[in-house]
């Protein structure tokens, strides 16, 4: 149970995808133009996210390491076609929002960090807690996202109306553009949290933009805090090619 | 024997030229267009020019000492700044555009980069550019008392006839600093015998886009045309005073004109095949974020280095 519970407080705050790891780049500026895109998102990709990793950890013992990759992806993209034709059949309305972002979850470098890091390690229930966890988080992220900008972009928040009838729409929000202010900013507040917290005397160390501490997976040869969770991740041999799939989506 | 040997490091030749001399007289320069502006539109215009003003100069005062940095007001580029944003708005905009404009273009596109010297993006047309895409009914609104429907150049694209002399002159719509080219001209002649600026880029930029639009217009050297597309929008105004912000163009002689002639054609491009009619604002920033490439190509060799291998 202790597990479970941190897993998912891993996810949603200590490695949040977005804000923390910086994955996932093209749905999260692309989608977030409203609360509820964003929402509907991350609840898709929460969904794959907690199949793919459960699945993949069942067969971890039986994929062989030099095709892990495509295996991963193999498994991904099944779920993520079951869900997209789910979502055709009963909410077309954010099929028709999410559009070519649906089908683009597979290559989400959430899920195939994920896939790679942890569920391809660890038994299947931490697995599938993981995977509700960095889903979660990442439902928070682009749902925090898409709120600030529909509201400064449109006025509205789940597409209720709320700002007075004078206010004049910011539209740039809502476009592209937008989507890198609002993210940035979003970013400065979680540093500036992490060093307030840090002055408190509190250890933040975890908490890093950037850095997942998932030195497994990390490509900064430079960096002087090799950092392993023993607990979360028992490295078995350094992986090298690690670094090839770390941001591709 | 009462001259001392000075010995010390290079470099032995300085200018008397500060950051706030050329400011102060680019700001000096741009005041024929603003007057004309205020004369033109009356005195809304003047309105706008002073909120905007303020409020990119309060914005740096305010950033800097929340971040207690050494605050940088005196040097006079955030009035620059807010001027250039200002003669950039249409008149009917309403004072709130001015502030937001002026906050963007301090704090976002300058302030957030560290400061003068080191934005990578002209700030007022970064603004500018941030006002047009999110206010787009307000910032291309330019009915006022004196003037309504279309802009000479919206006209000319509908192939409309327009009076080139009241375009020369200023008595046309437009932003506030942007429709007169003789009072342009007139600081643009200041700033040239003042020496802060050249004519490699406005000249390279004026000519590359002439020759642009008359490959490309569809009409051929049509003077009457051609003298319009000169006139017409802010292409005076971005050549001689945005396309030239030290900060944002290149440093090497050469790339000066690669700028120059990549602006004009970027600004043909716009205006002729673009949906919009005017692209000045649009081309100068792109041509903004080049800058860093153009001047890695052009970098000269130095003293002693090339030339034909032993």
């Amino acid at each position: 149970m202790n597990d479970i519970k941190e897993r998912l407080v891993n996810g949603l705050i200590k490695e949040n995808p977005t804000f923390v790891l910086m994955l996932g780049m093209c749905p999260t500026l692309a989608v977030t133009t409203s609360a509820m895109n964003g929402l509907g998102m991350g609840l898709t990709t929460m969904v794959v996210l907690a199949l793919s990793n459960a699945f993949i950890s069942l067969l971890r013992n039986i994929i062989p390491d030099k095709v892990r990759i495509p295996a991963f992806i193999v498994i991904i993209a099944s779920f993520v076609t079951i869900v997209e034709l789910l979502l055709e059949g009963f909410i077309p309305s954010l099929y028709d929002a999410l559009g070519i972002y649906i089908p683009l979850i597979v290559v989400n470098c959430i899920i195939l960090g994920r896939a790679e890091s942890y569920a391809s390690k660890n038994p299947v229930i931490p697995s599938l807690f993981d995977g509700i966890g960095m889903g979660l988080g990442f439902s928070f992220a682009l749902t925090c996202i898409g709120a600030v900008r529909e509201l400064i972009g449109a006025g509205t928040l789940f597409g209720l109306h709320i700002m007075p009838e004078s206010y004049i729409p910011c539209t740039i929000f809502i476009m592209a553009p937008g989507a890198f202010f609002v993210l940035a900013m979003l970013t400065a507040i979680q540093n500036k949290i992490k060093l307030i917290g840090e002055k408190k005397g509190k250890d933040m160390s975890k908490i890093q933009s950037g850095c997942g501490n998932d030195c497994l997976n990390c490509s900064d040869s430079g960096c002087t805090k090799r950092f392993y969770d023993e607990k979360a991740q028992e490295p078995k041999t350094r992986r090298i090619k690690g670094e090839e799939e770390k941001e591709h989506a | 024997m009462s001259d001392l040997m000075k010995v010390s490091s290079n470099p032995h030749i300085r200018a008397k030229s500060s950051t706030s001399s050329i400011m102060m007289t680019v700001v000096i320069a741009l005041l024929p267009a603003a007057g004309f502006g205020i004369y033109n539109f009356g005195l809304d215009a003047l309105i706008l020019i002073l909120v905007t003003v303020l409020s990119t100069v309060l914005t740096e005062y305010i950033f800097e000492k929340i971040l207690g940095k050494k605050v940088t007001i005196g040097d006079y580029s955030a009035v620059v700044t807010g001027l250039l944003l200002a003669l950039n708005l249409p008149v009917s905009a309403p004072w709130w555009i001015g502030v937001i404009g002026g906050v963007f273009a301090i704090l976002v596109v300058k302030m957030l980069f560290g400061g003068l010297g080191q934005n990578f993006m002209n700030p007022a047309l970064g603004a500018r550019c941030f006002l047009l895409i999110s206010f787009t009914s307000i910032m291309t609104n330019f009915d006022c008392d004196a003037y309504t429907g279309a802009t000479p150049l919206a006209a000319l694209k509908n192939g409309e006839a327009v009076n080139i002399f009241d375009m020369v002159v200023g008595r046309t719509a437009g932003t506030i600093g942007e429709t007169s080219m003789v009072a342009i001209v007139i600081g643009a002649c200041i700033l040239i015998m003042a020496g802060v600026i050249d004519l490699r880029i406005p000249g390279s930029y004026i000519v590359s886009f002439v020759i642009f639009v008359a490959l490309f217009g569809g009409r051929g050297f049509d003077y009457a045309y051609l003298s319009a597309h000169l006139a017409g929008g802010g292409l005076m105004l971005g050549a001689f005073f945005m396309a030239t912000d030290y900060v944002t163009r290149p440093i090497t002689v050469k790339g000066q004109y690669v700028y120059g002639i990549l602006l004009g054609i970027l600004t043909g491009i716009f205006r002729i095949f673009g949906p919009s009619s005017e692209g000045v604002s649009y081309a100068i920033i792109l041509g903004n974020l080049l800058v860093p490439l153009i001047e890695k190509a052009t970098l000269p060799t130095a003293f002693g280095k090339g030339g034909a291998k032993a």
